[in-house]
């Protein structure tokens, strides 16, 4: 119900707000916040804070920005998939994610903040998405590498969203999460057939593991005393665990996942900490991860480009669905016109 | 013209035959039929469906929030419409 839910909102931001009654809002945000400490979800028509809107908004759209342009890399490899089992199922998950990408952008809209506009924003990069994108696939074995790390990191971030305090955010997720599944276990699998093979082909999937790994680590933002938008997230029960707790879980749940493909993960600090009962690893480069999030990553300009180039290409396409929709929206009406005559 | 122009369809989805239709998501589209075929692109590409619903999300009402005490309050005091509610002597049956 997202155009119901579209103006509802805005009118009660338009009466909320310094002019409006202040006494309303306190017990607004009273209700609110017993809402989200009793673990209830916020829903579209319910009243909530701007910041917390705002902070949605700008998290949805940076998914869902993510999910589309996540489609590249990947797409890069289609045409050239080694049989028709992988192409296929490669098809899938780009497809997947495009679809992933349309949930997100709806569940942004009932915010209030329409789809043109968030794509606008991406398309002039004032939002971002994930910068792992940003790497190049320079090998068949990265699909696979995508699959297991840039997925499976993506899961780690996801699942706990599924509790989200907001509604329509966590049943996106929901929906996602299953999906992702599948995609994931295609890129192990893809990665294990590779690394069972040929010398060659076993030094491709470790060179693209290699390749992977840190970026992916990234993928859970930055440590906890630098992360900006943690705390009011966490309070808001937008978000259930710290970057660097979620980060923990990805290297815990990788570590054996890697022995068993017979590659090794690229960092020589890595080891079983038994005290802590986690794995220790060693430093991540974030002056990287700062410059590949300030646009000089290996490709943040091909993407934006050719992102911008297929919205510009299928212009015609959206242009000729609404003609020929409103030509018989006409031709009905003057049909029923003439009826009544 | 452009994306602005396509209306937001909301999107209802059997799961299998016996079941009503559910809520899934709403989509934008053109039109009714475009609105059908991203569904089916969008909401069943596992199979979760057999039957489709679209509907313009401009053509439903919803109840506000704001209301929904006094709206939904004059169920609240009748246990009476629950079976619950009435004491049956020990070892009556089928009742």
């Amino acid at each position: 119900m997202a155009t119901a839910a579209h103006r509802a909102a805005r009118t009660h931001t338009d009466t909320d707000g310094p002019a409006g009654d202040t006494a309303l809002t306190t017990a607004y945000q009273v209700a609110f916040d017993a809402a989200v400490a009793a673990d209830e979800r916020i829903e579209p028509r319910d009243w909530m804070p701007d910041a917390y809107r705002s902070t949605l908004v700008r998290q949805i759209a940076q998914h869902a920005h993510s999910e589309i342009i996540g489609m590249q890399p990947e797409a890069n490899w289609i045409t050239r998939a080694p049989s028709l089992r992988r192409k296929a199922i490669l098809m899938a998950k780009v497809q997947d994610e495009a679809g992933h990408g349309l949930y997100l952008y709806s569940a942004a809209e009932t915010l209030g903040t329409g789809r043109d506009e968030l794509l606008d924003k991406l398309h002039s990069g004032r939002q971002k998405y994930s910068s792992i994108f940003n790497y190049p696939t320079l090998t068949w074995a990265d699909v696979g590498a995508i699959g297991w790390l840039v997925d499976g990191a993506a899961i780690t971030n996801q699942v706990p969203l599924c509790r989200c305090s907001y509604g329509p955010y966590a049943r996106a997720m929901v929906r996602i999460c299953k999906e992702e599944s599948f995609h994931q276990r295609q890129g192990y699998e893809l990665l294990l057939a590779l690394s069972r093979g040929t010398p060659e082909q076993h030094e491709m999937a470790q060179d693209a593991v290699n390749r992977w790994w840190w970026p992916s680590l990234m993928m859970f933002g930055p440590p906890d005393d630098e992360s900006q938008h943690s705390t009011q997230s966490m309070a808001w029960k937008i978000k259930r665990h710290s970057n660097d707790e979620l980060r923990q879980r990805f290297v815990d749940i990788c570590v054996p996942q890697a022995e068993s493909l017979g590659l090794t993960l690229p960092d020589p600090e890595l080891r079983w900490n038994e005290e802590r009962g986690h794995h220790d690893f060693g430093p991540i480069d974030w002056a990287e991860f700062r410059q590949v999030l300030k646009g000089n990553g290996p490709c943040n300009e091909q993407r934006i480009d050719q992102r911008r180039r297929a919205h510009e290409e299928g212009a015609w396409v959206r242009e000729a669905a609404a003609a020929y929709a409103a030509k018989h929206t006409t031709e009905a009406d003057s049909e029923a016109g003439a009826e009544r005559a | 013209m452009t994306n602005t122009d396509w209306p937001l369809w909301e999107v209802f989805v059997r799961s299998r035959r016996g079941l009503s239709h559910t809520h899934a998501g709403s989509l934008h589209a053109p039109d009714a039929e475009l609105a059908l075929r991203n569904a089916r692109d969008l909401y069943t590409r596992r199979g979760e469906g057999v039957s489709l619903w679209v509907v313009p999300s401009a053509a439903i009402t919803a109840s506000s929030p704001d209301e929904k005490d006094p709206f939904f309050e004059p169920a609240a005091d009748k246990p009476y419409r629950h079976p619950t509610f009435y004491e049956i002597p020990e070892g009556v049956q089928h009742l």
